[in-house]
């Protein structure tokens, strides 16, 4: 087991998702208990499920000057990026860190594949890429971060994280890394993934899509509903902002399993979750809200339910946000980071939305609805394909482990 | 700064024209090289697994089981980085193909093997690796962002860590816009501490680029490089080739991986040094 880490200052964050833009919007719709998703209306042939789509992407092009990155998922992480004063902090840090001294480190499961779908759909008569779509920086993973370091006018280590739906909660472990061997002063983490076609169509393949609003840890659930979303945050160092968030810990590990379907006894999100409360230095019973992965998946939330029950004590509460959501993937990790950072801030447990009928599985710490108390410790569990796991710990400043 | 130790201990590497680093070593002593089968053999990968597994994924376990069984450490104790520019670009237009067609009849197996991560999920199952795995990408600098990462993260833990950067070739017409003509594929197996498997010691700076990072290659490597980004780590496997030298590579765009092999005066007394003719 890892040594406890020196805790990061989470010195600013924001998150876009169906609930809203901006973290007030987020808090809103948390506390009204009040679902974004809506029945689906993006994909390019008609698909009866329900999606976690973002308002106003449509209406919000890139300024003239970024505008060769334009795509709808470079749009939404516009979006993202100039909600809650977010531009404005990053600015502040390059000023006082220097360019080449903050990390950009961004999750994405499908970066701008929207927009290779969409030269699919109208090929050239030889068959190739119609003139316009020729843009060889947009048809590639890496085209999100490649924008976002291009948007914030950064210069340190760029690099795009892919693990599918774990992708930006492992952010984290990649900014705290090259902070502590000193080789940044400062990291811009988050994550970006839109509503496209190959996840919709995806997904429905493998029957995980469910024709209702998604209902995690209900008995009767049967599947997820895909979501959009943006969210970053800034990590500095603590005697940058002693009393900001803090980021107290995170896990990875690897299932060793199946491609996509979570190990049976949850081993690897397990080991990410004892890697997190090593590198936190503290036990399970210190942690008072856990934003659960849920995706509403009968396998995901059974073997979730399950390592929740064993691992926790009953005063720990737990819940999935996807009901507000939708699946956000390789988003997901950094919207519920911000979901958890909020239950500290505001002594909010947003409730489980829609687990009417919760399933048997469930223990005692589930929250069904919505809970205020003070959180000191909150947890956000990520997992994705390929059996890769991630955990994180944010805590309050005044915290002590 | 002082600059970061990192030490090499294995090293895979595949390309139609190249079946491992010994063959690359051979080719820049000058001599003849006979090309592998056409298909990376991937014998890591248990036989149900290799019939299964797309190309991106056969090219990666190639490398990454070829640098393992010479570091001589088990692959289960390893923390993984997969690198590659593209991911596998056969399914991006399979799916892309199949989207703009009849949405409805997309394969789920090849939806799940399309995620970038796909490598990493083959690897860690066929190995039994419940180590921290990850998926990168960056563009051209795919090679020395992921060698960053797989250095910042054996540094920061103090653990072994594989790293694999591998990209297949692209088919039309994706191809014109990836620009990846050619397969090609390597691996370092990296660790924080002196071994007595140790084959080389890296000095590494990061730091802003000044000026050119363009290395004098010779043929027919320049070629390579411009037709696949993963094989920008060229520079560094030739000299990891030849023993000595230093190179600059691209973590990101404007900044630099400055790289010393320090390759004498690094050997335990009791352990020769050992090519990797020796223990390919």
């Amino acid at each position: 087991m890892p040594d406890p880490m020196t805790p990061l200052a989470v010195t600013a964050y924001t998150a876009t998702s169906a609930i809203g833009h901006g973290l007030a919007a987020q808090f809103d719709a948390l506390q009204a208990a009040r679902s974004g998703l809506r029945p689906n209306d993006f994909s390019s042939a008609p698909l009866d499920c329900w999606i976690g789509r973002v308002a106003g992407v449509e209406d919000a092009p890139l300024p003239a000057d970024l505008s060769v990155w334009e795509c709808r998922n470079n749009r939404l992480a516009w979006l993202g990026l100039n909600q809650d004063g977010f531009l404005d902090r990053v600015r502040a840090a390059r000023e006082r860190y220097g360019a080449h001294r903050i990390a950009l480190m961004l999750g994405t499961s499908t970066a701008s594949i929207g927009e290779t779908e969409a030269a699919y759909r109208r090929l050239d008569a030889d068959g190739g890429f119609p003139d316009d779509m020729r843009r060889p920086a947009i048809h590639a993973p890496h085209s999100l971060a490649a924008f976002v370091t291009a948007a914030l006018e950064l210069e340190g280590p760029c690099l795009t994280i892919s693990t599918a739906c774990s992708s930006s909660a492992k952010v984290f472990a990649n900014a705290e890394r090259l902070i502590r061997l000193g080789l940044v002063d400062a990291a811009v983490v988050g994550g970006v993934d839109t509503l496209c076609d190959s996840v919709l169509f995806g997904f429905n393949a493998l029957e995980l899509v469910s024709p209702q609003p998604c209902r995690p840890f209900d008995a009767t659930r049967n599947g997820i509903s895909i979501g959009e979303a943006a969210g970053f945050a800034l990590l500095e160092r603590i005697d940058a902002a002693p009393a900001a968030l803090r980021l107290l810990g995170y896990g990875e590990a690897s299932d060793a399993h199946h491609m996509s379907t979570p190990h049976p006894d949850g081993l690897g999100a397990e080991l990410a979750l004892r890697d997190t409360l090593a590198r936190a230095g503290i036990d399970a019973d210190r942690v008072d809200y856990i934003n659960l992965h849920g995706t509403a998946s009968q396998k995901n939330d059974e073997v979730e339910a399950a390592l929740v029950s064993r691992a926790f004590p009953a005063r720990t509460r737990g819940s999935s946000t996807k009901g507000f959501t939708g699946h956000t993937l390789g988003a997901a990790g950094i919207i519920e980071a911000t979901i958890a950072l909020q239950a500290i801030e505001h002594g909010l447990i947003p409730g489980n939305l829609g687990g009417a009928t919760p399933d048997s599985g469930c223990g005692p710490q589930f929250a069904w609805t919505n809970e205020q108390q003070r959180v000191d410790v909150a947890l956000s569990n990520s997992f994705g394909f390929g059996g890769n796991n991630a955990c994180l710990a944010f805590a309050r400043a005044e915290f002590a482990a | 700064m002082s600059p970061l130790r990192i030490h090499v201990e294995g090293i895979g590497l595949w390309s139609k024209q190249l079946g491992n680093f010994a063959a690359l070593q051979a080719l820049l002593a000058g001599h003849a090289t006979e090309p592998p089968s056409p298909k990376p053999a991937a014998t890591t990968l248990p036989p149900n697994e290799r019939r299964r597994a797309p190309e991106s994924v056969l090219l990666a376990a190639e490398v990454a089981g070829q640098a393992v069984a010479m570091s001589g450490r088990a692959a289960d104790s390893l923390t993984c980085v997969f690198s590659s520019s593209h991911g596998d670009q056969a399914i991006t237009d399979y799916m892309c193909a199949t989207l703009a067609s009849a949405p409805k009849e997309l394969s789920p197996i090849r939806f799940h093997n399309s995620v970038h991560n796909a490598p990493a999920g083959y690897w860690t199952i066929a190995t039994g690796c419940h180590e921290p795995s990850t998926a990168v990408c960056a563009q051209r600098m795919s090679f020395g962002a992921g060698l960053l990462e797989a250095i910042s993260h054996a540094l920061a833990d103090r653990c072994p860590v594989l790293l694999v950067c591998s990209d297949i070739a692209g088919v039309f017409p994706l191809v014109e816009e990836t620009g990846c003509t050619q397969s090609f594929g390597c691996a370092l197996v990296l660790t924080p501490e002196l071994s007595e498997n140790t084959l080389a010691s890296l000095d590494v700076m990061l730091a802003p680029i000044q000026g050119s990072t363009d290395h004098a290659l010779p043929e027919p490597l320049v070629g390579w490089r411009a037709a696949n980004a993963s094989a920008e780590a060229l520079p560094l496997l030739a000299a990891l080739a030849r023993g000595h030298g230093h190179c600059e590579l691209k973590a990101a765009a404007s900044l630099g991986l400055r790289i010393q092999l320090q390759a004498a005066a690094v050997q335990p007394d009791h352990a020769p040094s050992r090519t990797a003719e020796q223990v390919a």
